[in-house]
């Protein structure tokens, strides 16, 4: 795969050279083929597992375990008729709700909290700020586990467990770096003209964040609130931590009881809510996509 | 409002007129961006300080305590450490997470680069083919996708099924103890659009004229790979390597899931988060999981410590290409 890549970056130039060119157009539209051909069969066995997934729903109990292949032989929608009803008394609708109360409320509080956190960063001169800068980048390297014990045990002391506070209290607090980051490396590369304007004008820092930044550093707020709502709606360690009602339980955790209770007899049935449960994140990534790939793209460069 | 407006008095051209002297309102104004900056930083800060230094410090003590979250902690020095080493569920644990980690990545990262170079040969109408590739990342760590997972490497599942068509019979990774690593091992390596994405922009800002050059001088296309294309990746290499690993380490939820939560089978899924889980909160050994935890900080340290003094060997930080 690396030759053909090599071979694309000769022939580009070489094309543009008159003497050779008359030989070069038909081996071009080959090698053109031939790299169609291995995306296109490379992008099937990527997006196979979903493919599978997603007939597999339609599939009736029985032909787990007999039926190996992509199609059900005799499709059904029981599977998703029986899920509706939810587990353990609770109906599944429930279960949505509660994802996307933690989800939209992760968006809301790391878009406050890591956009003022990233305005201080790359706007203000502070005394500190190279090293808290450097701190919190440190953080994006810190595995998480050495948290979880001395969190739990804070949040067990302040009567905390089982809300949603601990899932929620360090998104508002600009814990996760990642986005801060983000944030910083966008308003790093806006002219500072504006604020210097603003500034000449009168207005302070609030007012600068709220009225040039702000509106400026639209695209960084999207791509962060897409990463926190599919991060949050995807978490499982927290609300496994934190949750021990299960009507407060988000799609992980219900998807774990019907893992656990149902998995031997009734296959259908836990695929078809591990489909309902990934359909939103899905949706929002066919949306979103070019925000999303390109603030990975961002991060990385510069980090 | 009052402080900005100091800050504009401070600036020569009405230095004149403003109250104060010069050096004075100059400290003022530095003052108050101080002041500016910790209010603009105080949510980061308080998370910092409350959620995640004071934990670390608090993790650090009951490393080196006997604690069960209902009674106080028993301090037992080094202790946990000394269990530790005898305990061989906990060396397993290391074993299965370090091979995780050490074939995984560089396989999912070779990946990563093979299909980004797949895609930078040309640059139109490859954003569809960017975007699928990179949707796994997005959702592989789910507990739907890992459900999914495992019903298609059990036993008579889709994978089972192709391999017995060509005569491989191989039976259900999931619930064989050699089988269900490589699982785990595919699993990480469908997740590799997110390196990939920073590959292909790094492969994109790799000047045209280097390979040109080394066209000029004769060089084949594995000769321009190693020569040109690598080198000039270096930092990016070195970045994902470094994000890569340290995320592998931290693996969780699709081993307890294919696991059921008990590391099964024959521990096979006991990864070192899984164990440290178990540990806490279903056996409340809150001390042990505390010094096991930081015995996988203290790993990520010296792993991260090691890359970035062998990164001088290694990275390229060409000046001319910024």
């Amino acid at each position: 795969m690396s030759d053909l890549a090599a071979t694309a970056t000769d022939t580009r130039p070489a094309a543009d050279t008159p003497p050779r060119a008359p030989r070069r157009p038909r081996r071009k539209h080959v090698t053109t083929a031939v790299w169609i051909v291995c995306l296109v069969v490379f992008t099937a066995v990527v997006l196979y597992p979903l493919v599978w997934m997603g007939f597999a729903s339609f599939k009736p109990n029985h032909e787990f375990g007999s039926n190996s292949g992509l199609l059900p032989d005799d499709a059904t929608i029981d599977n998703y008729v029986k899920v509706l009803e939810g587990v353990a008394g609770i109906p599944l609708s429930r279960f949505f709700l509660n994802s996307l109360i933690l989800a939209v409320g992760s968006v809301i509080g790391i878009v406050i909290s890591a956009s003022m956190a990233a305005y201080a960063f790359a706007r203000i001169a502070f005394r500190g700020r190279g090293l808290f800068f450097t701190v919190m980048i440190a953080t994006l390297l810190l595995p998480f586990h050495v948290l979880i014990i001395p969190q739990y045990m804070i949040y067990r002391n302040l009567g905390l467990v089982d809300t949603f506070v601990p899932l929620l209290a360090g998104k508002f607090l600009a814990t996760e770096a990642f986005f801060v980051f983000l944030m910083v490396q966008f308003i790093r590369n806006l002219p500072r003209d504006l604020d210097e304007a603003a500034r000449i004008d009168g207005c302070g820092h609030p007012r600068i964040y709220v009225m040039i930044t702000l509106p400026l550093i639209k695209p960084a707020l999207i791509t962060s609130s897409i990463f926190a709502f599919i991060w949050s709606w995807n978490d499982f360690l927290g609300p496994l931590l934190y949750l021990n009602s299960p009507e407060k339980y988000p799609l992980p955790l219900a998807l774990r009881i019907f893992n656990d209770q149902t998995s031997v007899s009734d296959y259908g049935a836990t695929i078809a809510v591990s489909v309902l449960a990934l359909l939103p994140v899905l949706l929002f990534f066919m949306i979103f996509q070019r925000f999303l790939v390109e603030g990975v793209a961002t991060q990385g460069l510069k980090g | 409002m009052n402080t900005t407006r100091s800050t504009i008095d401070a600036r020569p051209v009405d230095a004149v007129r403003g109250p104060g002297g010069e050096p004075v309102a100059r400290s003022r104004r530095r003052r108050s961006e101080t002041i500016a900056g910790y209010v603009f930083l105080s949510p980061w800060m308080l998370g910092f300080l409350g959620l995640t230094l004071g934990p670390m410090l608090i993790s650090l003590y009951l490393a080196f305590t006997d604690y069960d979250i209902f009674t106080s902690p028993q301090w037992i020095g080094l202790g946990n450490f000394e269990r530790m080493m005898d305990d061989q569920k906990f060396w397993d644990s290391v074993r299965i997470t370090l091979i995780y980690v050490v074939v995984g990545t560089p396989v999912k990262l070779a990946a990563a680069l093979a299909v980004a170079m797949l895609l930078n040969y040309r640059s139109k109408g490859t954003g569809f083919f960017r975007s699928a590739f990179y949707a796994p990342s997005l959702i592989g760590a789910s507990v739907s996708i890992a459900i999914v997972w495992r019903a298609m490497f059990s036993t008579d599942g889709p994978v089972d099924g192709t391999l017995s068509s060509i005569g491989i019979d191989a039976g259900g990774w999931v619930g064989d103890p050699t089988l269900v690593m490589p699982m785990m091992i595919l699993l990480a390596v469908w997740q590799f659009g997110a390196p990939m994405v920073i590959f292909l922009a790094g492969l994109k800002q790799v000047p045209g004229e280097l390979y040109e050059a080394a066209a000029v001088d004769g060089a084949g296309p594995w000769r321009k790979f190693r020569s040109v294309t690598l080198p000039m990746l270096s930092p990016v290499v070195f970045f994902n390597l470094l994000l890569e690993m340290i995320h592998a380490f931290q693996i969780f939820a699709s081993a307890y899931i294919i696991g059921s939560g008990t590391g099964g089978p024959a521990g096979a899924t006991n990864f070192y988060t899984v164990y440290l889980y178990t540990r806490a909160f279903a056996n409340n050994q809150m001390g042990y999981a505390a010094a096991m935890a930081w015995v996988l900080l203290m790993a990520v340290g010296v792993l991260a410590f090691i890359m970035f003094r062998t990164s001088k060997g290694w990275v390229h930080y060409g000046g001319d290409s910024r």
